[in-house]
């Protein structure tokens, strides 16, 4: 059971925009309430109300600074702030399955999904251990290891309109950062969105082929001519100070001593 | 990575009933009768409890039977499945040295191999991890084996051996120490591949995904306590190895002080050996504290 499959017919994932997503933490909420009311044990929380709360979540999002080197043209880069959705990447070759003592963890052969059989999880967090991306987490309600389903019973469930059947986290994005398909399939739309914008792996020194890919943010827009036409009225009309103040800034530095601050 | 005491207190003691076990099934000490059975108490008390101690971190110890299906992918599954055929065949051959005044060498060679070959498994549960660096290594296994060697020579009473064991042990636990700490920085993972921003320029974790702990803080990011990791390290190394060593190395006079001394340098290898093993798991630092700044 624990064996991975030499190859899957599809490879299902998602795509993450991280030039798009702002960081509204829909995906997690929506994410948090799917796979409580759904598929497998309720994603508890401990002390919800209470001074110390934490909770199992299958979708987290972290922010992150990027502060670009400065260089010739950009002297002084403004830093970027990137949020950044992390949930379970479906690697191919996916370390948390093979160190699972009881096959309780695998990966499908028809799509690529990993999944827990939580009757058979005995709660031990080896595959926990093992994975280097934090996408599972023991519920200590239930005792047994969550992890995104890509949710498994959306994707195939006819019981909704095919516009739904796609994870929830997609559904709910409202930035549109989230996409969900087949990345096995070269002319798949994630495909090509994977392949125009350059699409990358997590941690790729780990060799666990991860089926997920994020699209790096794009490069700042840069405004090349001036297109505020308040702009030059709002330009300051003097670089220094006059009248009094600039009597007295003249007469201060005339004095001996020090002068702490400022160029002159 | 959270130091499990349930964890550390499995590892310490089967790594020890499992070395002593491997000596007894070498038949050294070569007893027969009450004295076997006392030292086959020992080791199975041990090994045992050890064994015992380990289900206490399961969400589902009452399923753990299932642990032993996965041999063929998982270090865990292998441990379990090496561990019941050491304990089966070491019961074996104790029945013939306990109660038939017999040494049947055979089950003692192959119980012997086993018993080696779970203390192997168990390192290789943590040498096999990517995510943790320090566990990464070769040295891993040679520590585990090495330790779980000195300790069952030390128990079974072969003085020169152990103390040969010991000090190999020592010189392996140092090694481990060294390059365990180079580990993370030598693996290449920083926060800059874990994101794939760090093309970019430099990468600081802004805002965590929420304001409180959970699950992956918990069992990944241990940092209380890593403050005094070097004298850990001294009282680890001084009790674990170089007392013990220290008290072999000492004559004495008359079998009493004799006996009392050994008690010592096992009690003292035991208390530096559950020492180090703390540091084992406080100290390993897990790629995923890269995405929360945090080590």
């Amino acid at each position: 059971m624990t064996e991975l499959p030499n190859s899957t017919e599809r490879k299902m994932g998602l795509v993450i925009d991280l030039d798009t997503c702002v960081g509204c933490h829909a995906c997690v909420i929506s994410c948090k309430g799917w796979n409580t009311e759904n598929y497998g044990a309720p994603l508890s929380d401990q002390d919800p109300y209470g001074a110390d709360p934490s909770g199992t979540f299958l979708n987290r999002v972290h922010s992150f600074e990027v502060q670009p080197q400065a260089c010739g043209s950009e002297p002084a880069p403004a830093a970027q702030l990137i949020h950044f959705p992390k949930s379970c990447l479906h690697c191919e070759d996916a370390p948390c399955v093979t160190v699972c003592p009881t096959g309780a963890s695998y990966k499908r052969v028809e799509d690529g999904i990993v999944l827990v059989n939580e009757s058979d999880c005995i709660g031990c967090g080896l595959c926990a251990w093992s994975c280097p991306y934090g996408a599972r987490e023991l519920d200590l309600a239930a005792g047994v290891m969550k992890k995104c389903t890509l949710c498994v019973d959306r994707i195939y469930n006819e019981n909704l309109e095919e516009v739904d059947r796609v994870p929830t986290c997609v559904r709910t994005c409202p930035a549109g950062a989230r996409h969900f398909g087949d990345l096995g399939d070269p002319d798949s739309d994630v495909s090509k969105l994977v392949a125009e914008r350059e699409g990358m792996d997590l941690m790729p020194e780990m060799g666990t082929k991860p089926v997920n890919k994020y699209l790096p943010p794009r490069p700042k827009d840069q405004m090349e001519d001036q297109i505020d036409i308040l702009a030059p009225l709002l330009a300051p009309v003097t670089e220094e100070a006059g009248g009094f103040l600039g009597w007295l800034d003249k007469a201060l530095d005339k004095l001996p001593g020090q002068t702490s601050g400022g160029s002159n | 990575m959270h130091p499990a005491p349930s964890v550390i207190l499995f590892t310490t003691l089967s790594g020890l009933g499992f070395g002593l076990l491997f000596f007894l099934g070498l038949g050294m000490p070569d007893v027969t009768g009450m004295v076997s059975f006392v030292f086959f108490a020992i080791a199975y008390a041990l090994a045992v409890g050890g064994l015992l101690a380990s289900t206490f971190h399961l969400g589902h110890p009452e399923r753990a039977m299932k642990a032993f299906s996965q041999w063929k992918t998982s270090w865990l599954s292998r441990e379990g499945c090496c561990a019941v055929g050491a304990l089966l065949v070491m019961g074996l051959y104790a029945i013939g040295t306990v109660f038939l005044d017999t040494q049947w060498t055979l089950f003692g060679v192959i119980g012997a191999v086993l018993s080696l070959a779970t203390v192997f498994t168990t390192s290789m549960i943590y040498a096999q991890l990517k995510t943790i660096p320090r566990w990464n290594m070769p040295l891993t296994p040679a520590m585990f084996i090495s330790f779980s060697l000195a300790g069952g020579a030390l128990l079974a009473g072969q003085e020169t051996m152990a103390t040969a064991l010991l000090i190999i042990a020592g010189l392996v636990q140092l090694a481990y120490w060294s390059l365990g700490d180079k580990a993370f920085a030598e693996s290449g993972t920083t926060i800059g591949t874990a994101t794939g921003l760090g093309d970019r320029g430099a990468v600081r974790a802004f805002e965590p995904p929420h304001t409180g702990s959970n699950y992956l803080l918990r069992e990944f990011v241990h940092v209380v306590g890593r403050k005094h990791s070097q004298k850990l390290r001294m009282i680890g190394f001084g009790l674990g190895f170089a007392l013990p060593v220290l008290l072999l190395l000492v004559p004495f006079e008359g079998l009493m002080l004799k006996h009392m001394m050994a008690a010592v340098a096992v009690l003292s290898h035991l208390v530096g050996i559950a020492c180090s093993r703390w540091l084992f798991f406080a100290e390993a630092e897990h790629v995923v504290g890269l995405y929360y700044g945090k080590r």
